[in-house]
């Protein structure tokens, strides 16, 4: 039963790739911008949380530091759109490679570095699977926590807002530019988070790891929506979903290698995926825009 | 409260399809006045009241809001001065927000947004009040999204977003251009009894001669990015549409034309 023993490492992969998706969902689903810097900021939180462990620093202080690089790789997202009037898909482009070299110099101009759980406190490991899911869940429990709290505030609602209608919140006096920004820098601190974790539970740090977690996330918040969308439409549960979402994910990609699928082909078939789940709202629009009403009483 | 002094603005200037949007439009508003604003199309009538809500700058000239020179401050920044309504009922709320939600961020305009909570109970309290007044039931939709309301429930909800916290002006865009008639006529009556109740001083452009001259306290007219007519009190009272048609024509030396104008 080869499938049901990699389940349980299929599930503690899902959690660390849905939280982050989580900072896709904040980025993709609230501030309304498609944010490619993804795919470096995870990298930029494996590789920094890896070089300071075997430096000797504390696990929980790398981890520290690298939700703090993330925040930095949103903010620079962030200028590059705001200040410098980029779009964002390009801004994300621009940190992204811009990443690829910052990720190689901290992986000290290697493609990648071993973090072993036998020769460095860590905080999870894939050794001990069950250990490792117990430690994501409360780690997701925390984050789902204070996200509900920081989107109920007045801050955070406007930056809903923000993502939601520009010329209302430009109406109601927010500063959108900012509010960007800091969606942006929340986002990918909660990334570079999540490449922390898996850096520590994969046991090394590579300079490709982050190729297509845009995609992996993308998918993770579309199966989230669909599946726990039905229930609740409440913020922490949304979020909860977009968790199991990644863990779904995670699920089926260990079931179709197990049932023998050429593994260079899943990330086209993740792409191809997630591209027909993103065109579905576009089709429906399309079918019923012909009965729709604009304004009306 | 509000003074214009010589704003010009050209879009696309240089170019084949440069147009002079505004020609050098001086206007004073005094307190407590409700001014309706009519034109032809491209009169500038929205461009004026875009200079004002800060969308963009002009090229030369100045706003005044309440003696504070707002010129060069951006549109987010102005926006504690002015409550702000649009001809687009989809663009004055946040459609994937609760109703109560889309009053807490305007209730907050021109504050510090902190990370305080978003609404407290006893804010939810008065809204459910203010909601009342608007007498479309709203007040037990609080939690309800914006956009799975109507067109004209959502007009009425950015009219009472824009009126809250008594702005120093409330600019007006032909908000009931896009409602039927009758859900038009129940807007413009909760626009005049926001205006008289906080005492508002107001800008409404209005593509409705009759609404025009029945609503408000003084009528403007503009043309080709001019103000040609303008007239207050009883002269305002004594307008008929056809004196409004005729007065243009003699300022402007054209037929009036507006695609949407309603001769009332």
């Amino acid at each position: 039963m080869g499938l049901l023993n990699a389940l349980p490492g299929a599930v503690a992969q899902g959690i660390i790739w849905g939280i982050m998706a989580i900072g896709v969902y904040i980025t993709y689903k609230l501030l309304d911008i498609a944010d490619l810097t993804v795919d470096g900021s995870i990298c930029t939180g494996a590789c920094v949380c890896t070089m300071l462990v075997i430096s000797g620093v504390n696990i929980w202080i790398a981890m520290l530091a690298a939700l703090i690089a993330g925040m930095l790789t949103g903010l620079l997202t962030g200028v590059f759109h705001t200040f410098m009037g980029i779009p964002a898909i390009l801004s994300g482009i621009l940190t992204q490679l811009i990443l690829w070299s910052v990720n190689l110099k901290i992986l000290g101009s290697k493609a990648n570095q071993g973090l072993s759980a036998r020769t460095f406190d860590v905080v999870i490991t894939q050794l001990e699977r069950w250990r490792a899911i117990i430690v994501l869940l409360l780690f997701t429990g925390v984050i789902i926590a204070l996200l509900y709290w920081f989107f109920g505030t007045e801050l955070g609602c406007s930056i809903r807002a923000t993502g939601c209608n520009l010329n209302m919140s430009h109406a109601q006096g927010i500063n959108t530019n900012l509010n960007k920004i800091l969606g942006l820098v929340i986002s990918n601190g909660i990334v570079a988070l999540s490449g922390a974790l898996l850096c520590q539970y994969q046991g090394f740090a590579d300079i490709n790891m982050g190729r297509g977690a845009i995609v992996i996330g993308l998918a993770a918040v579309i199966i989230g929506e669909a599946i726990f969308g039905k229930i609740s439409q409440n913020f922490a549960v949304r979020l909860a979903g977009v968790i199991g979402g990644g863990i779904i994910y995670y699920v089926v990609y260990q079931t179709v290698i197990w049932i023998g699928l050429d593994t260079d082909l899943l990330k086209m078939l993740s792409a191809l995926v997630v591209a027909i789940f993103l065109a579905v709202p576009y089709w429906k629009r399309k079918l019923f825009s012909g009965t729709r009403k604009k304004g009306g009483k | 409260m509000l003074q214009l002094e010589n704003l010009s603005k050209t879009f696309n200037p240089g170019t084949v399809n440069a147009k002079l949007a505004l020609d050098n439009i001086s206007l004073t508003l005094n307190d407590g006045d409700f001014v309706t604003v009519i034109g032809g199309n491209g009169a500038g009538k929205s461009t004026m009241l875009n200079a004002i809500a800060g969308v963009w700058r002009p090229d030369s000239g100045r706003v005044i809001i309440d003696g504070v020179d707002v010129t060069g401050l951006p549109e987010y920044k102005r926006a504690k001065f002015l409550g702000r309504v649009f001809q687009d009922p989809m663009m004055g709320t946040a459609a994937n927000m609760w109703l109560e939600e889309n009053l807490a961020i305007a209730n907050r305009r021109g504050k510090k947004r902190t990370l305080r909570w978003a609404i407290t109970s006893k804010e939810r309290n008065e809204y459910r009040e203010m909601l009342k007044e608007l007498d479309l039931g709203l007040e037990t939709r609080l939690t309800t999204r914006v956009g799975l309301l109507s067109g004209g429930q959502r007009q009425a909800v950015t009219l009472l977003m824009a009126t809250m916290n008594k702005p120093k002006l409330l600019l007006i865009d032909e908000h009931t251009a896009a409602l039927d008639p009758k859900t038009s006529e129940k807007v413009l009556s909760l626009t005049d009894k926001f205006i008289n109740e906080e005492k508002l001083t107001a800008l409404m452009i209005t593509h409705n001669m009759k609404d025009a001259i029945v609503h408000g306290n003084r009528l403007i007219m503009m043309n080709a990015g001019r103000i040609i007519f303008d007239v207050s009190g009883e002269e305002k009272k004594k307008l008929t549409v056809e004196a409004l048609l005729e007065q243009f024509s003699k300022a402007s030396g054209q037929e009036f034309a507006n695609d949407r104008a309603l001769l009332g």
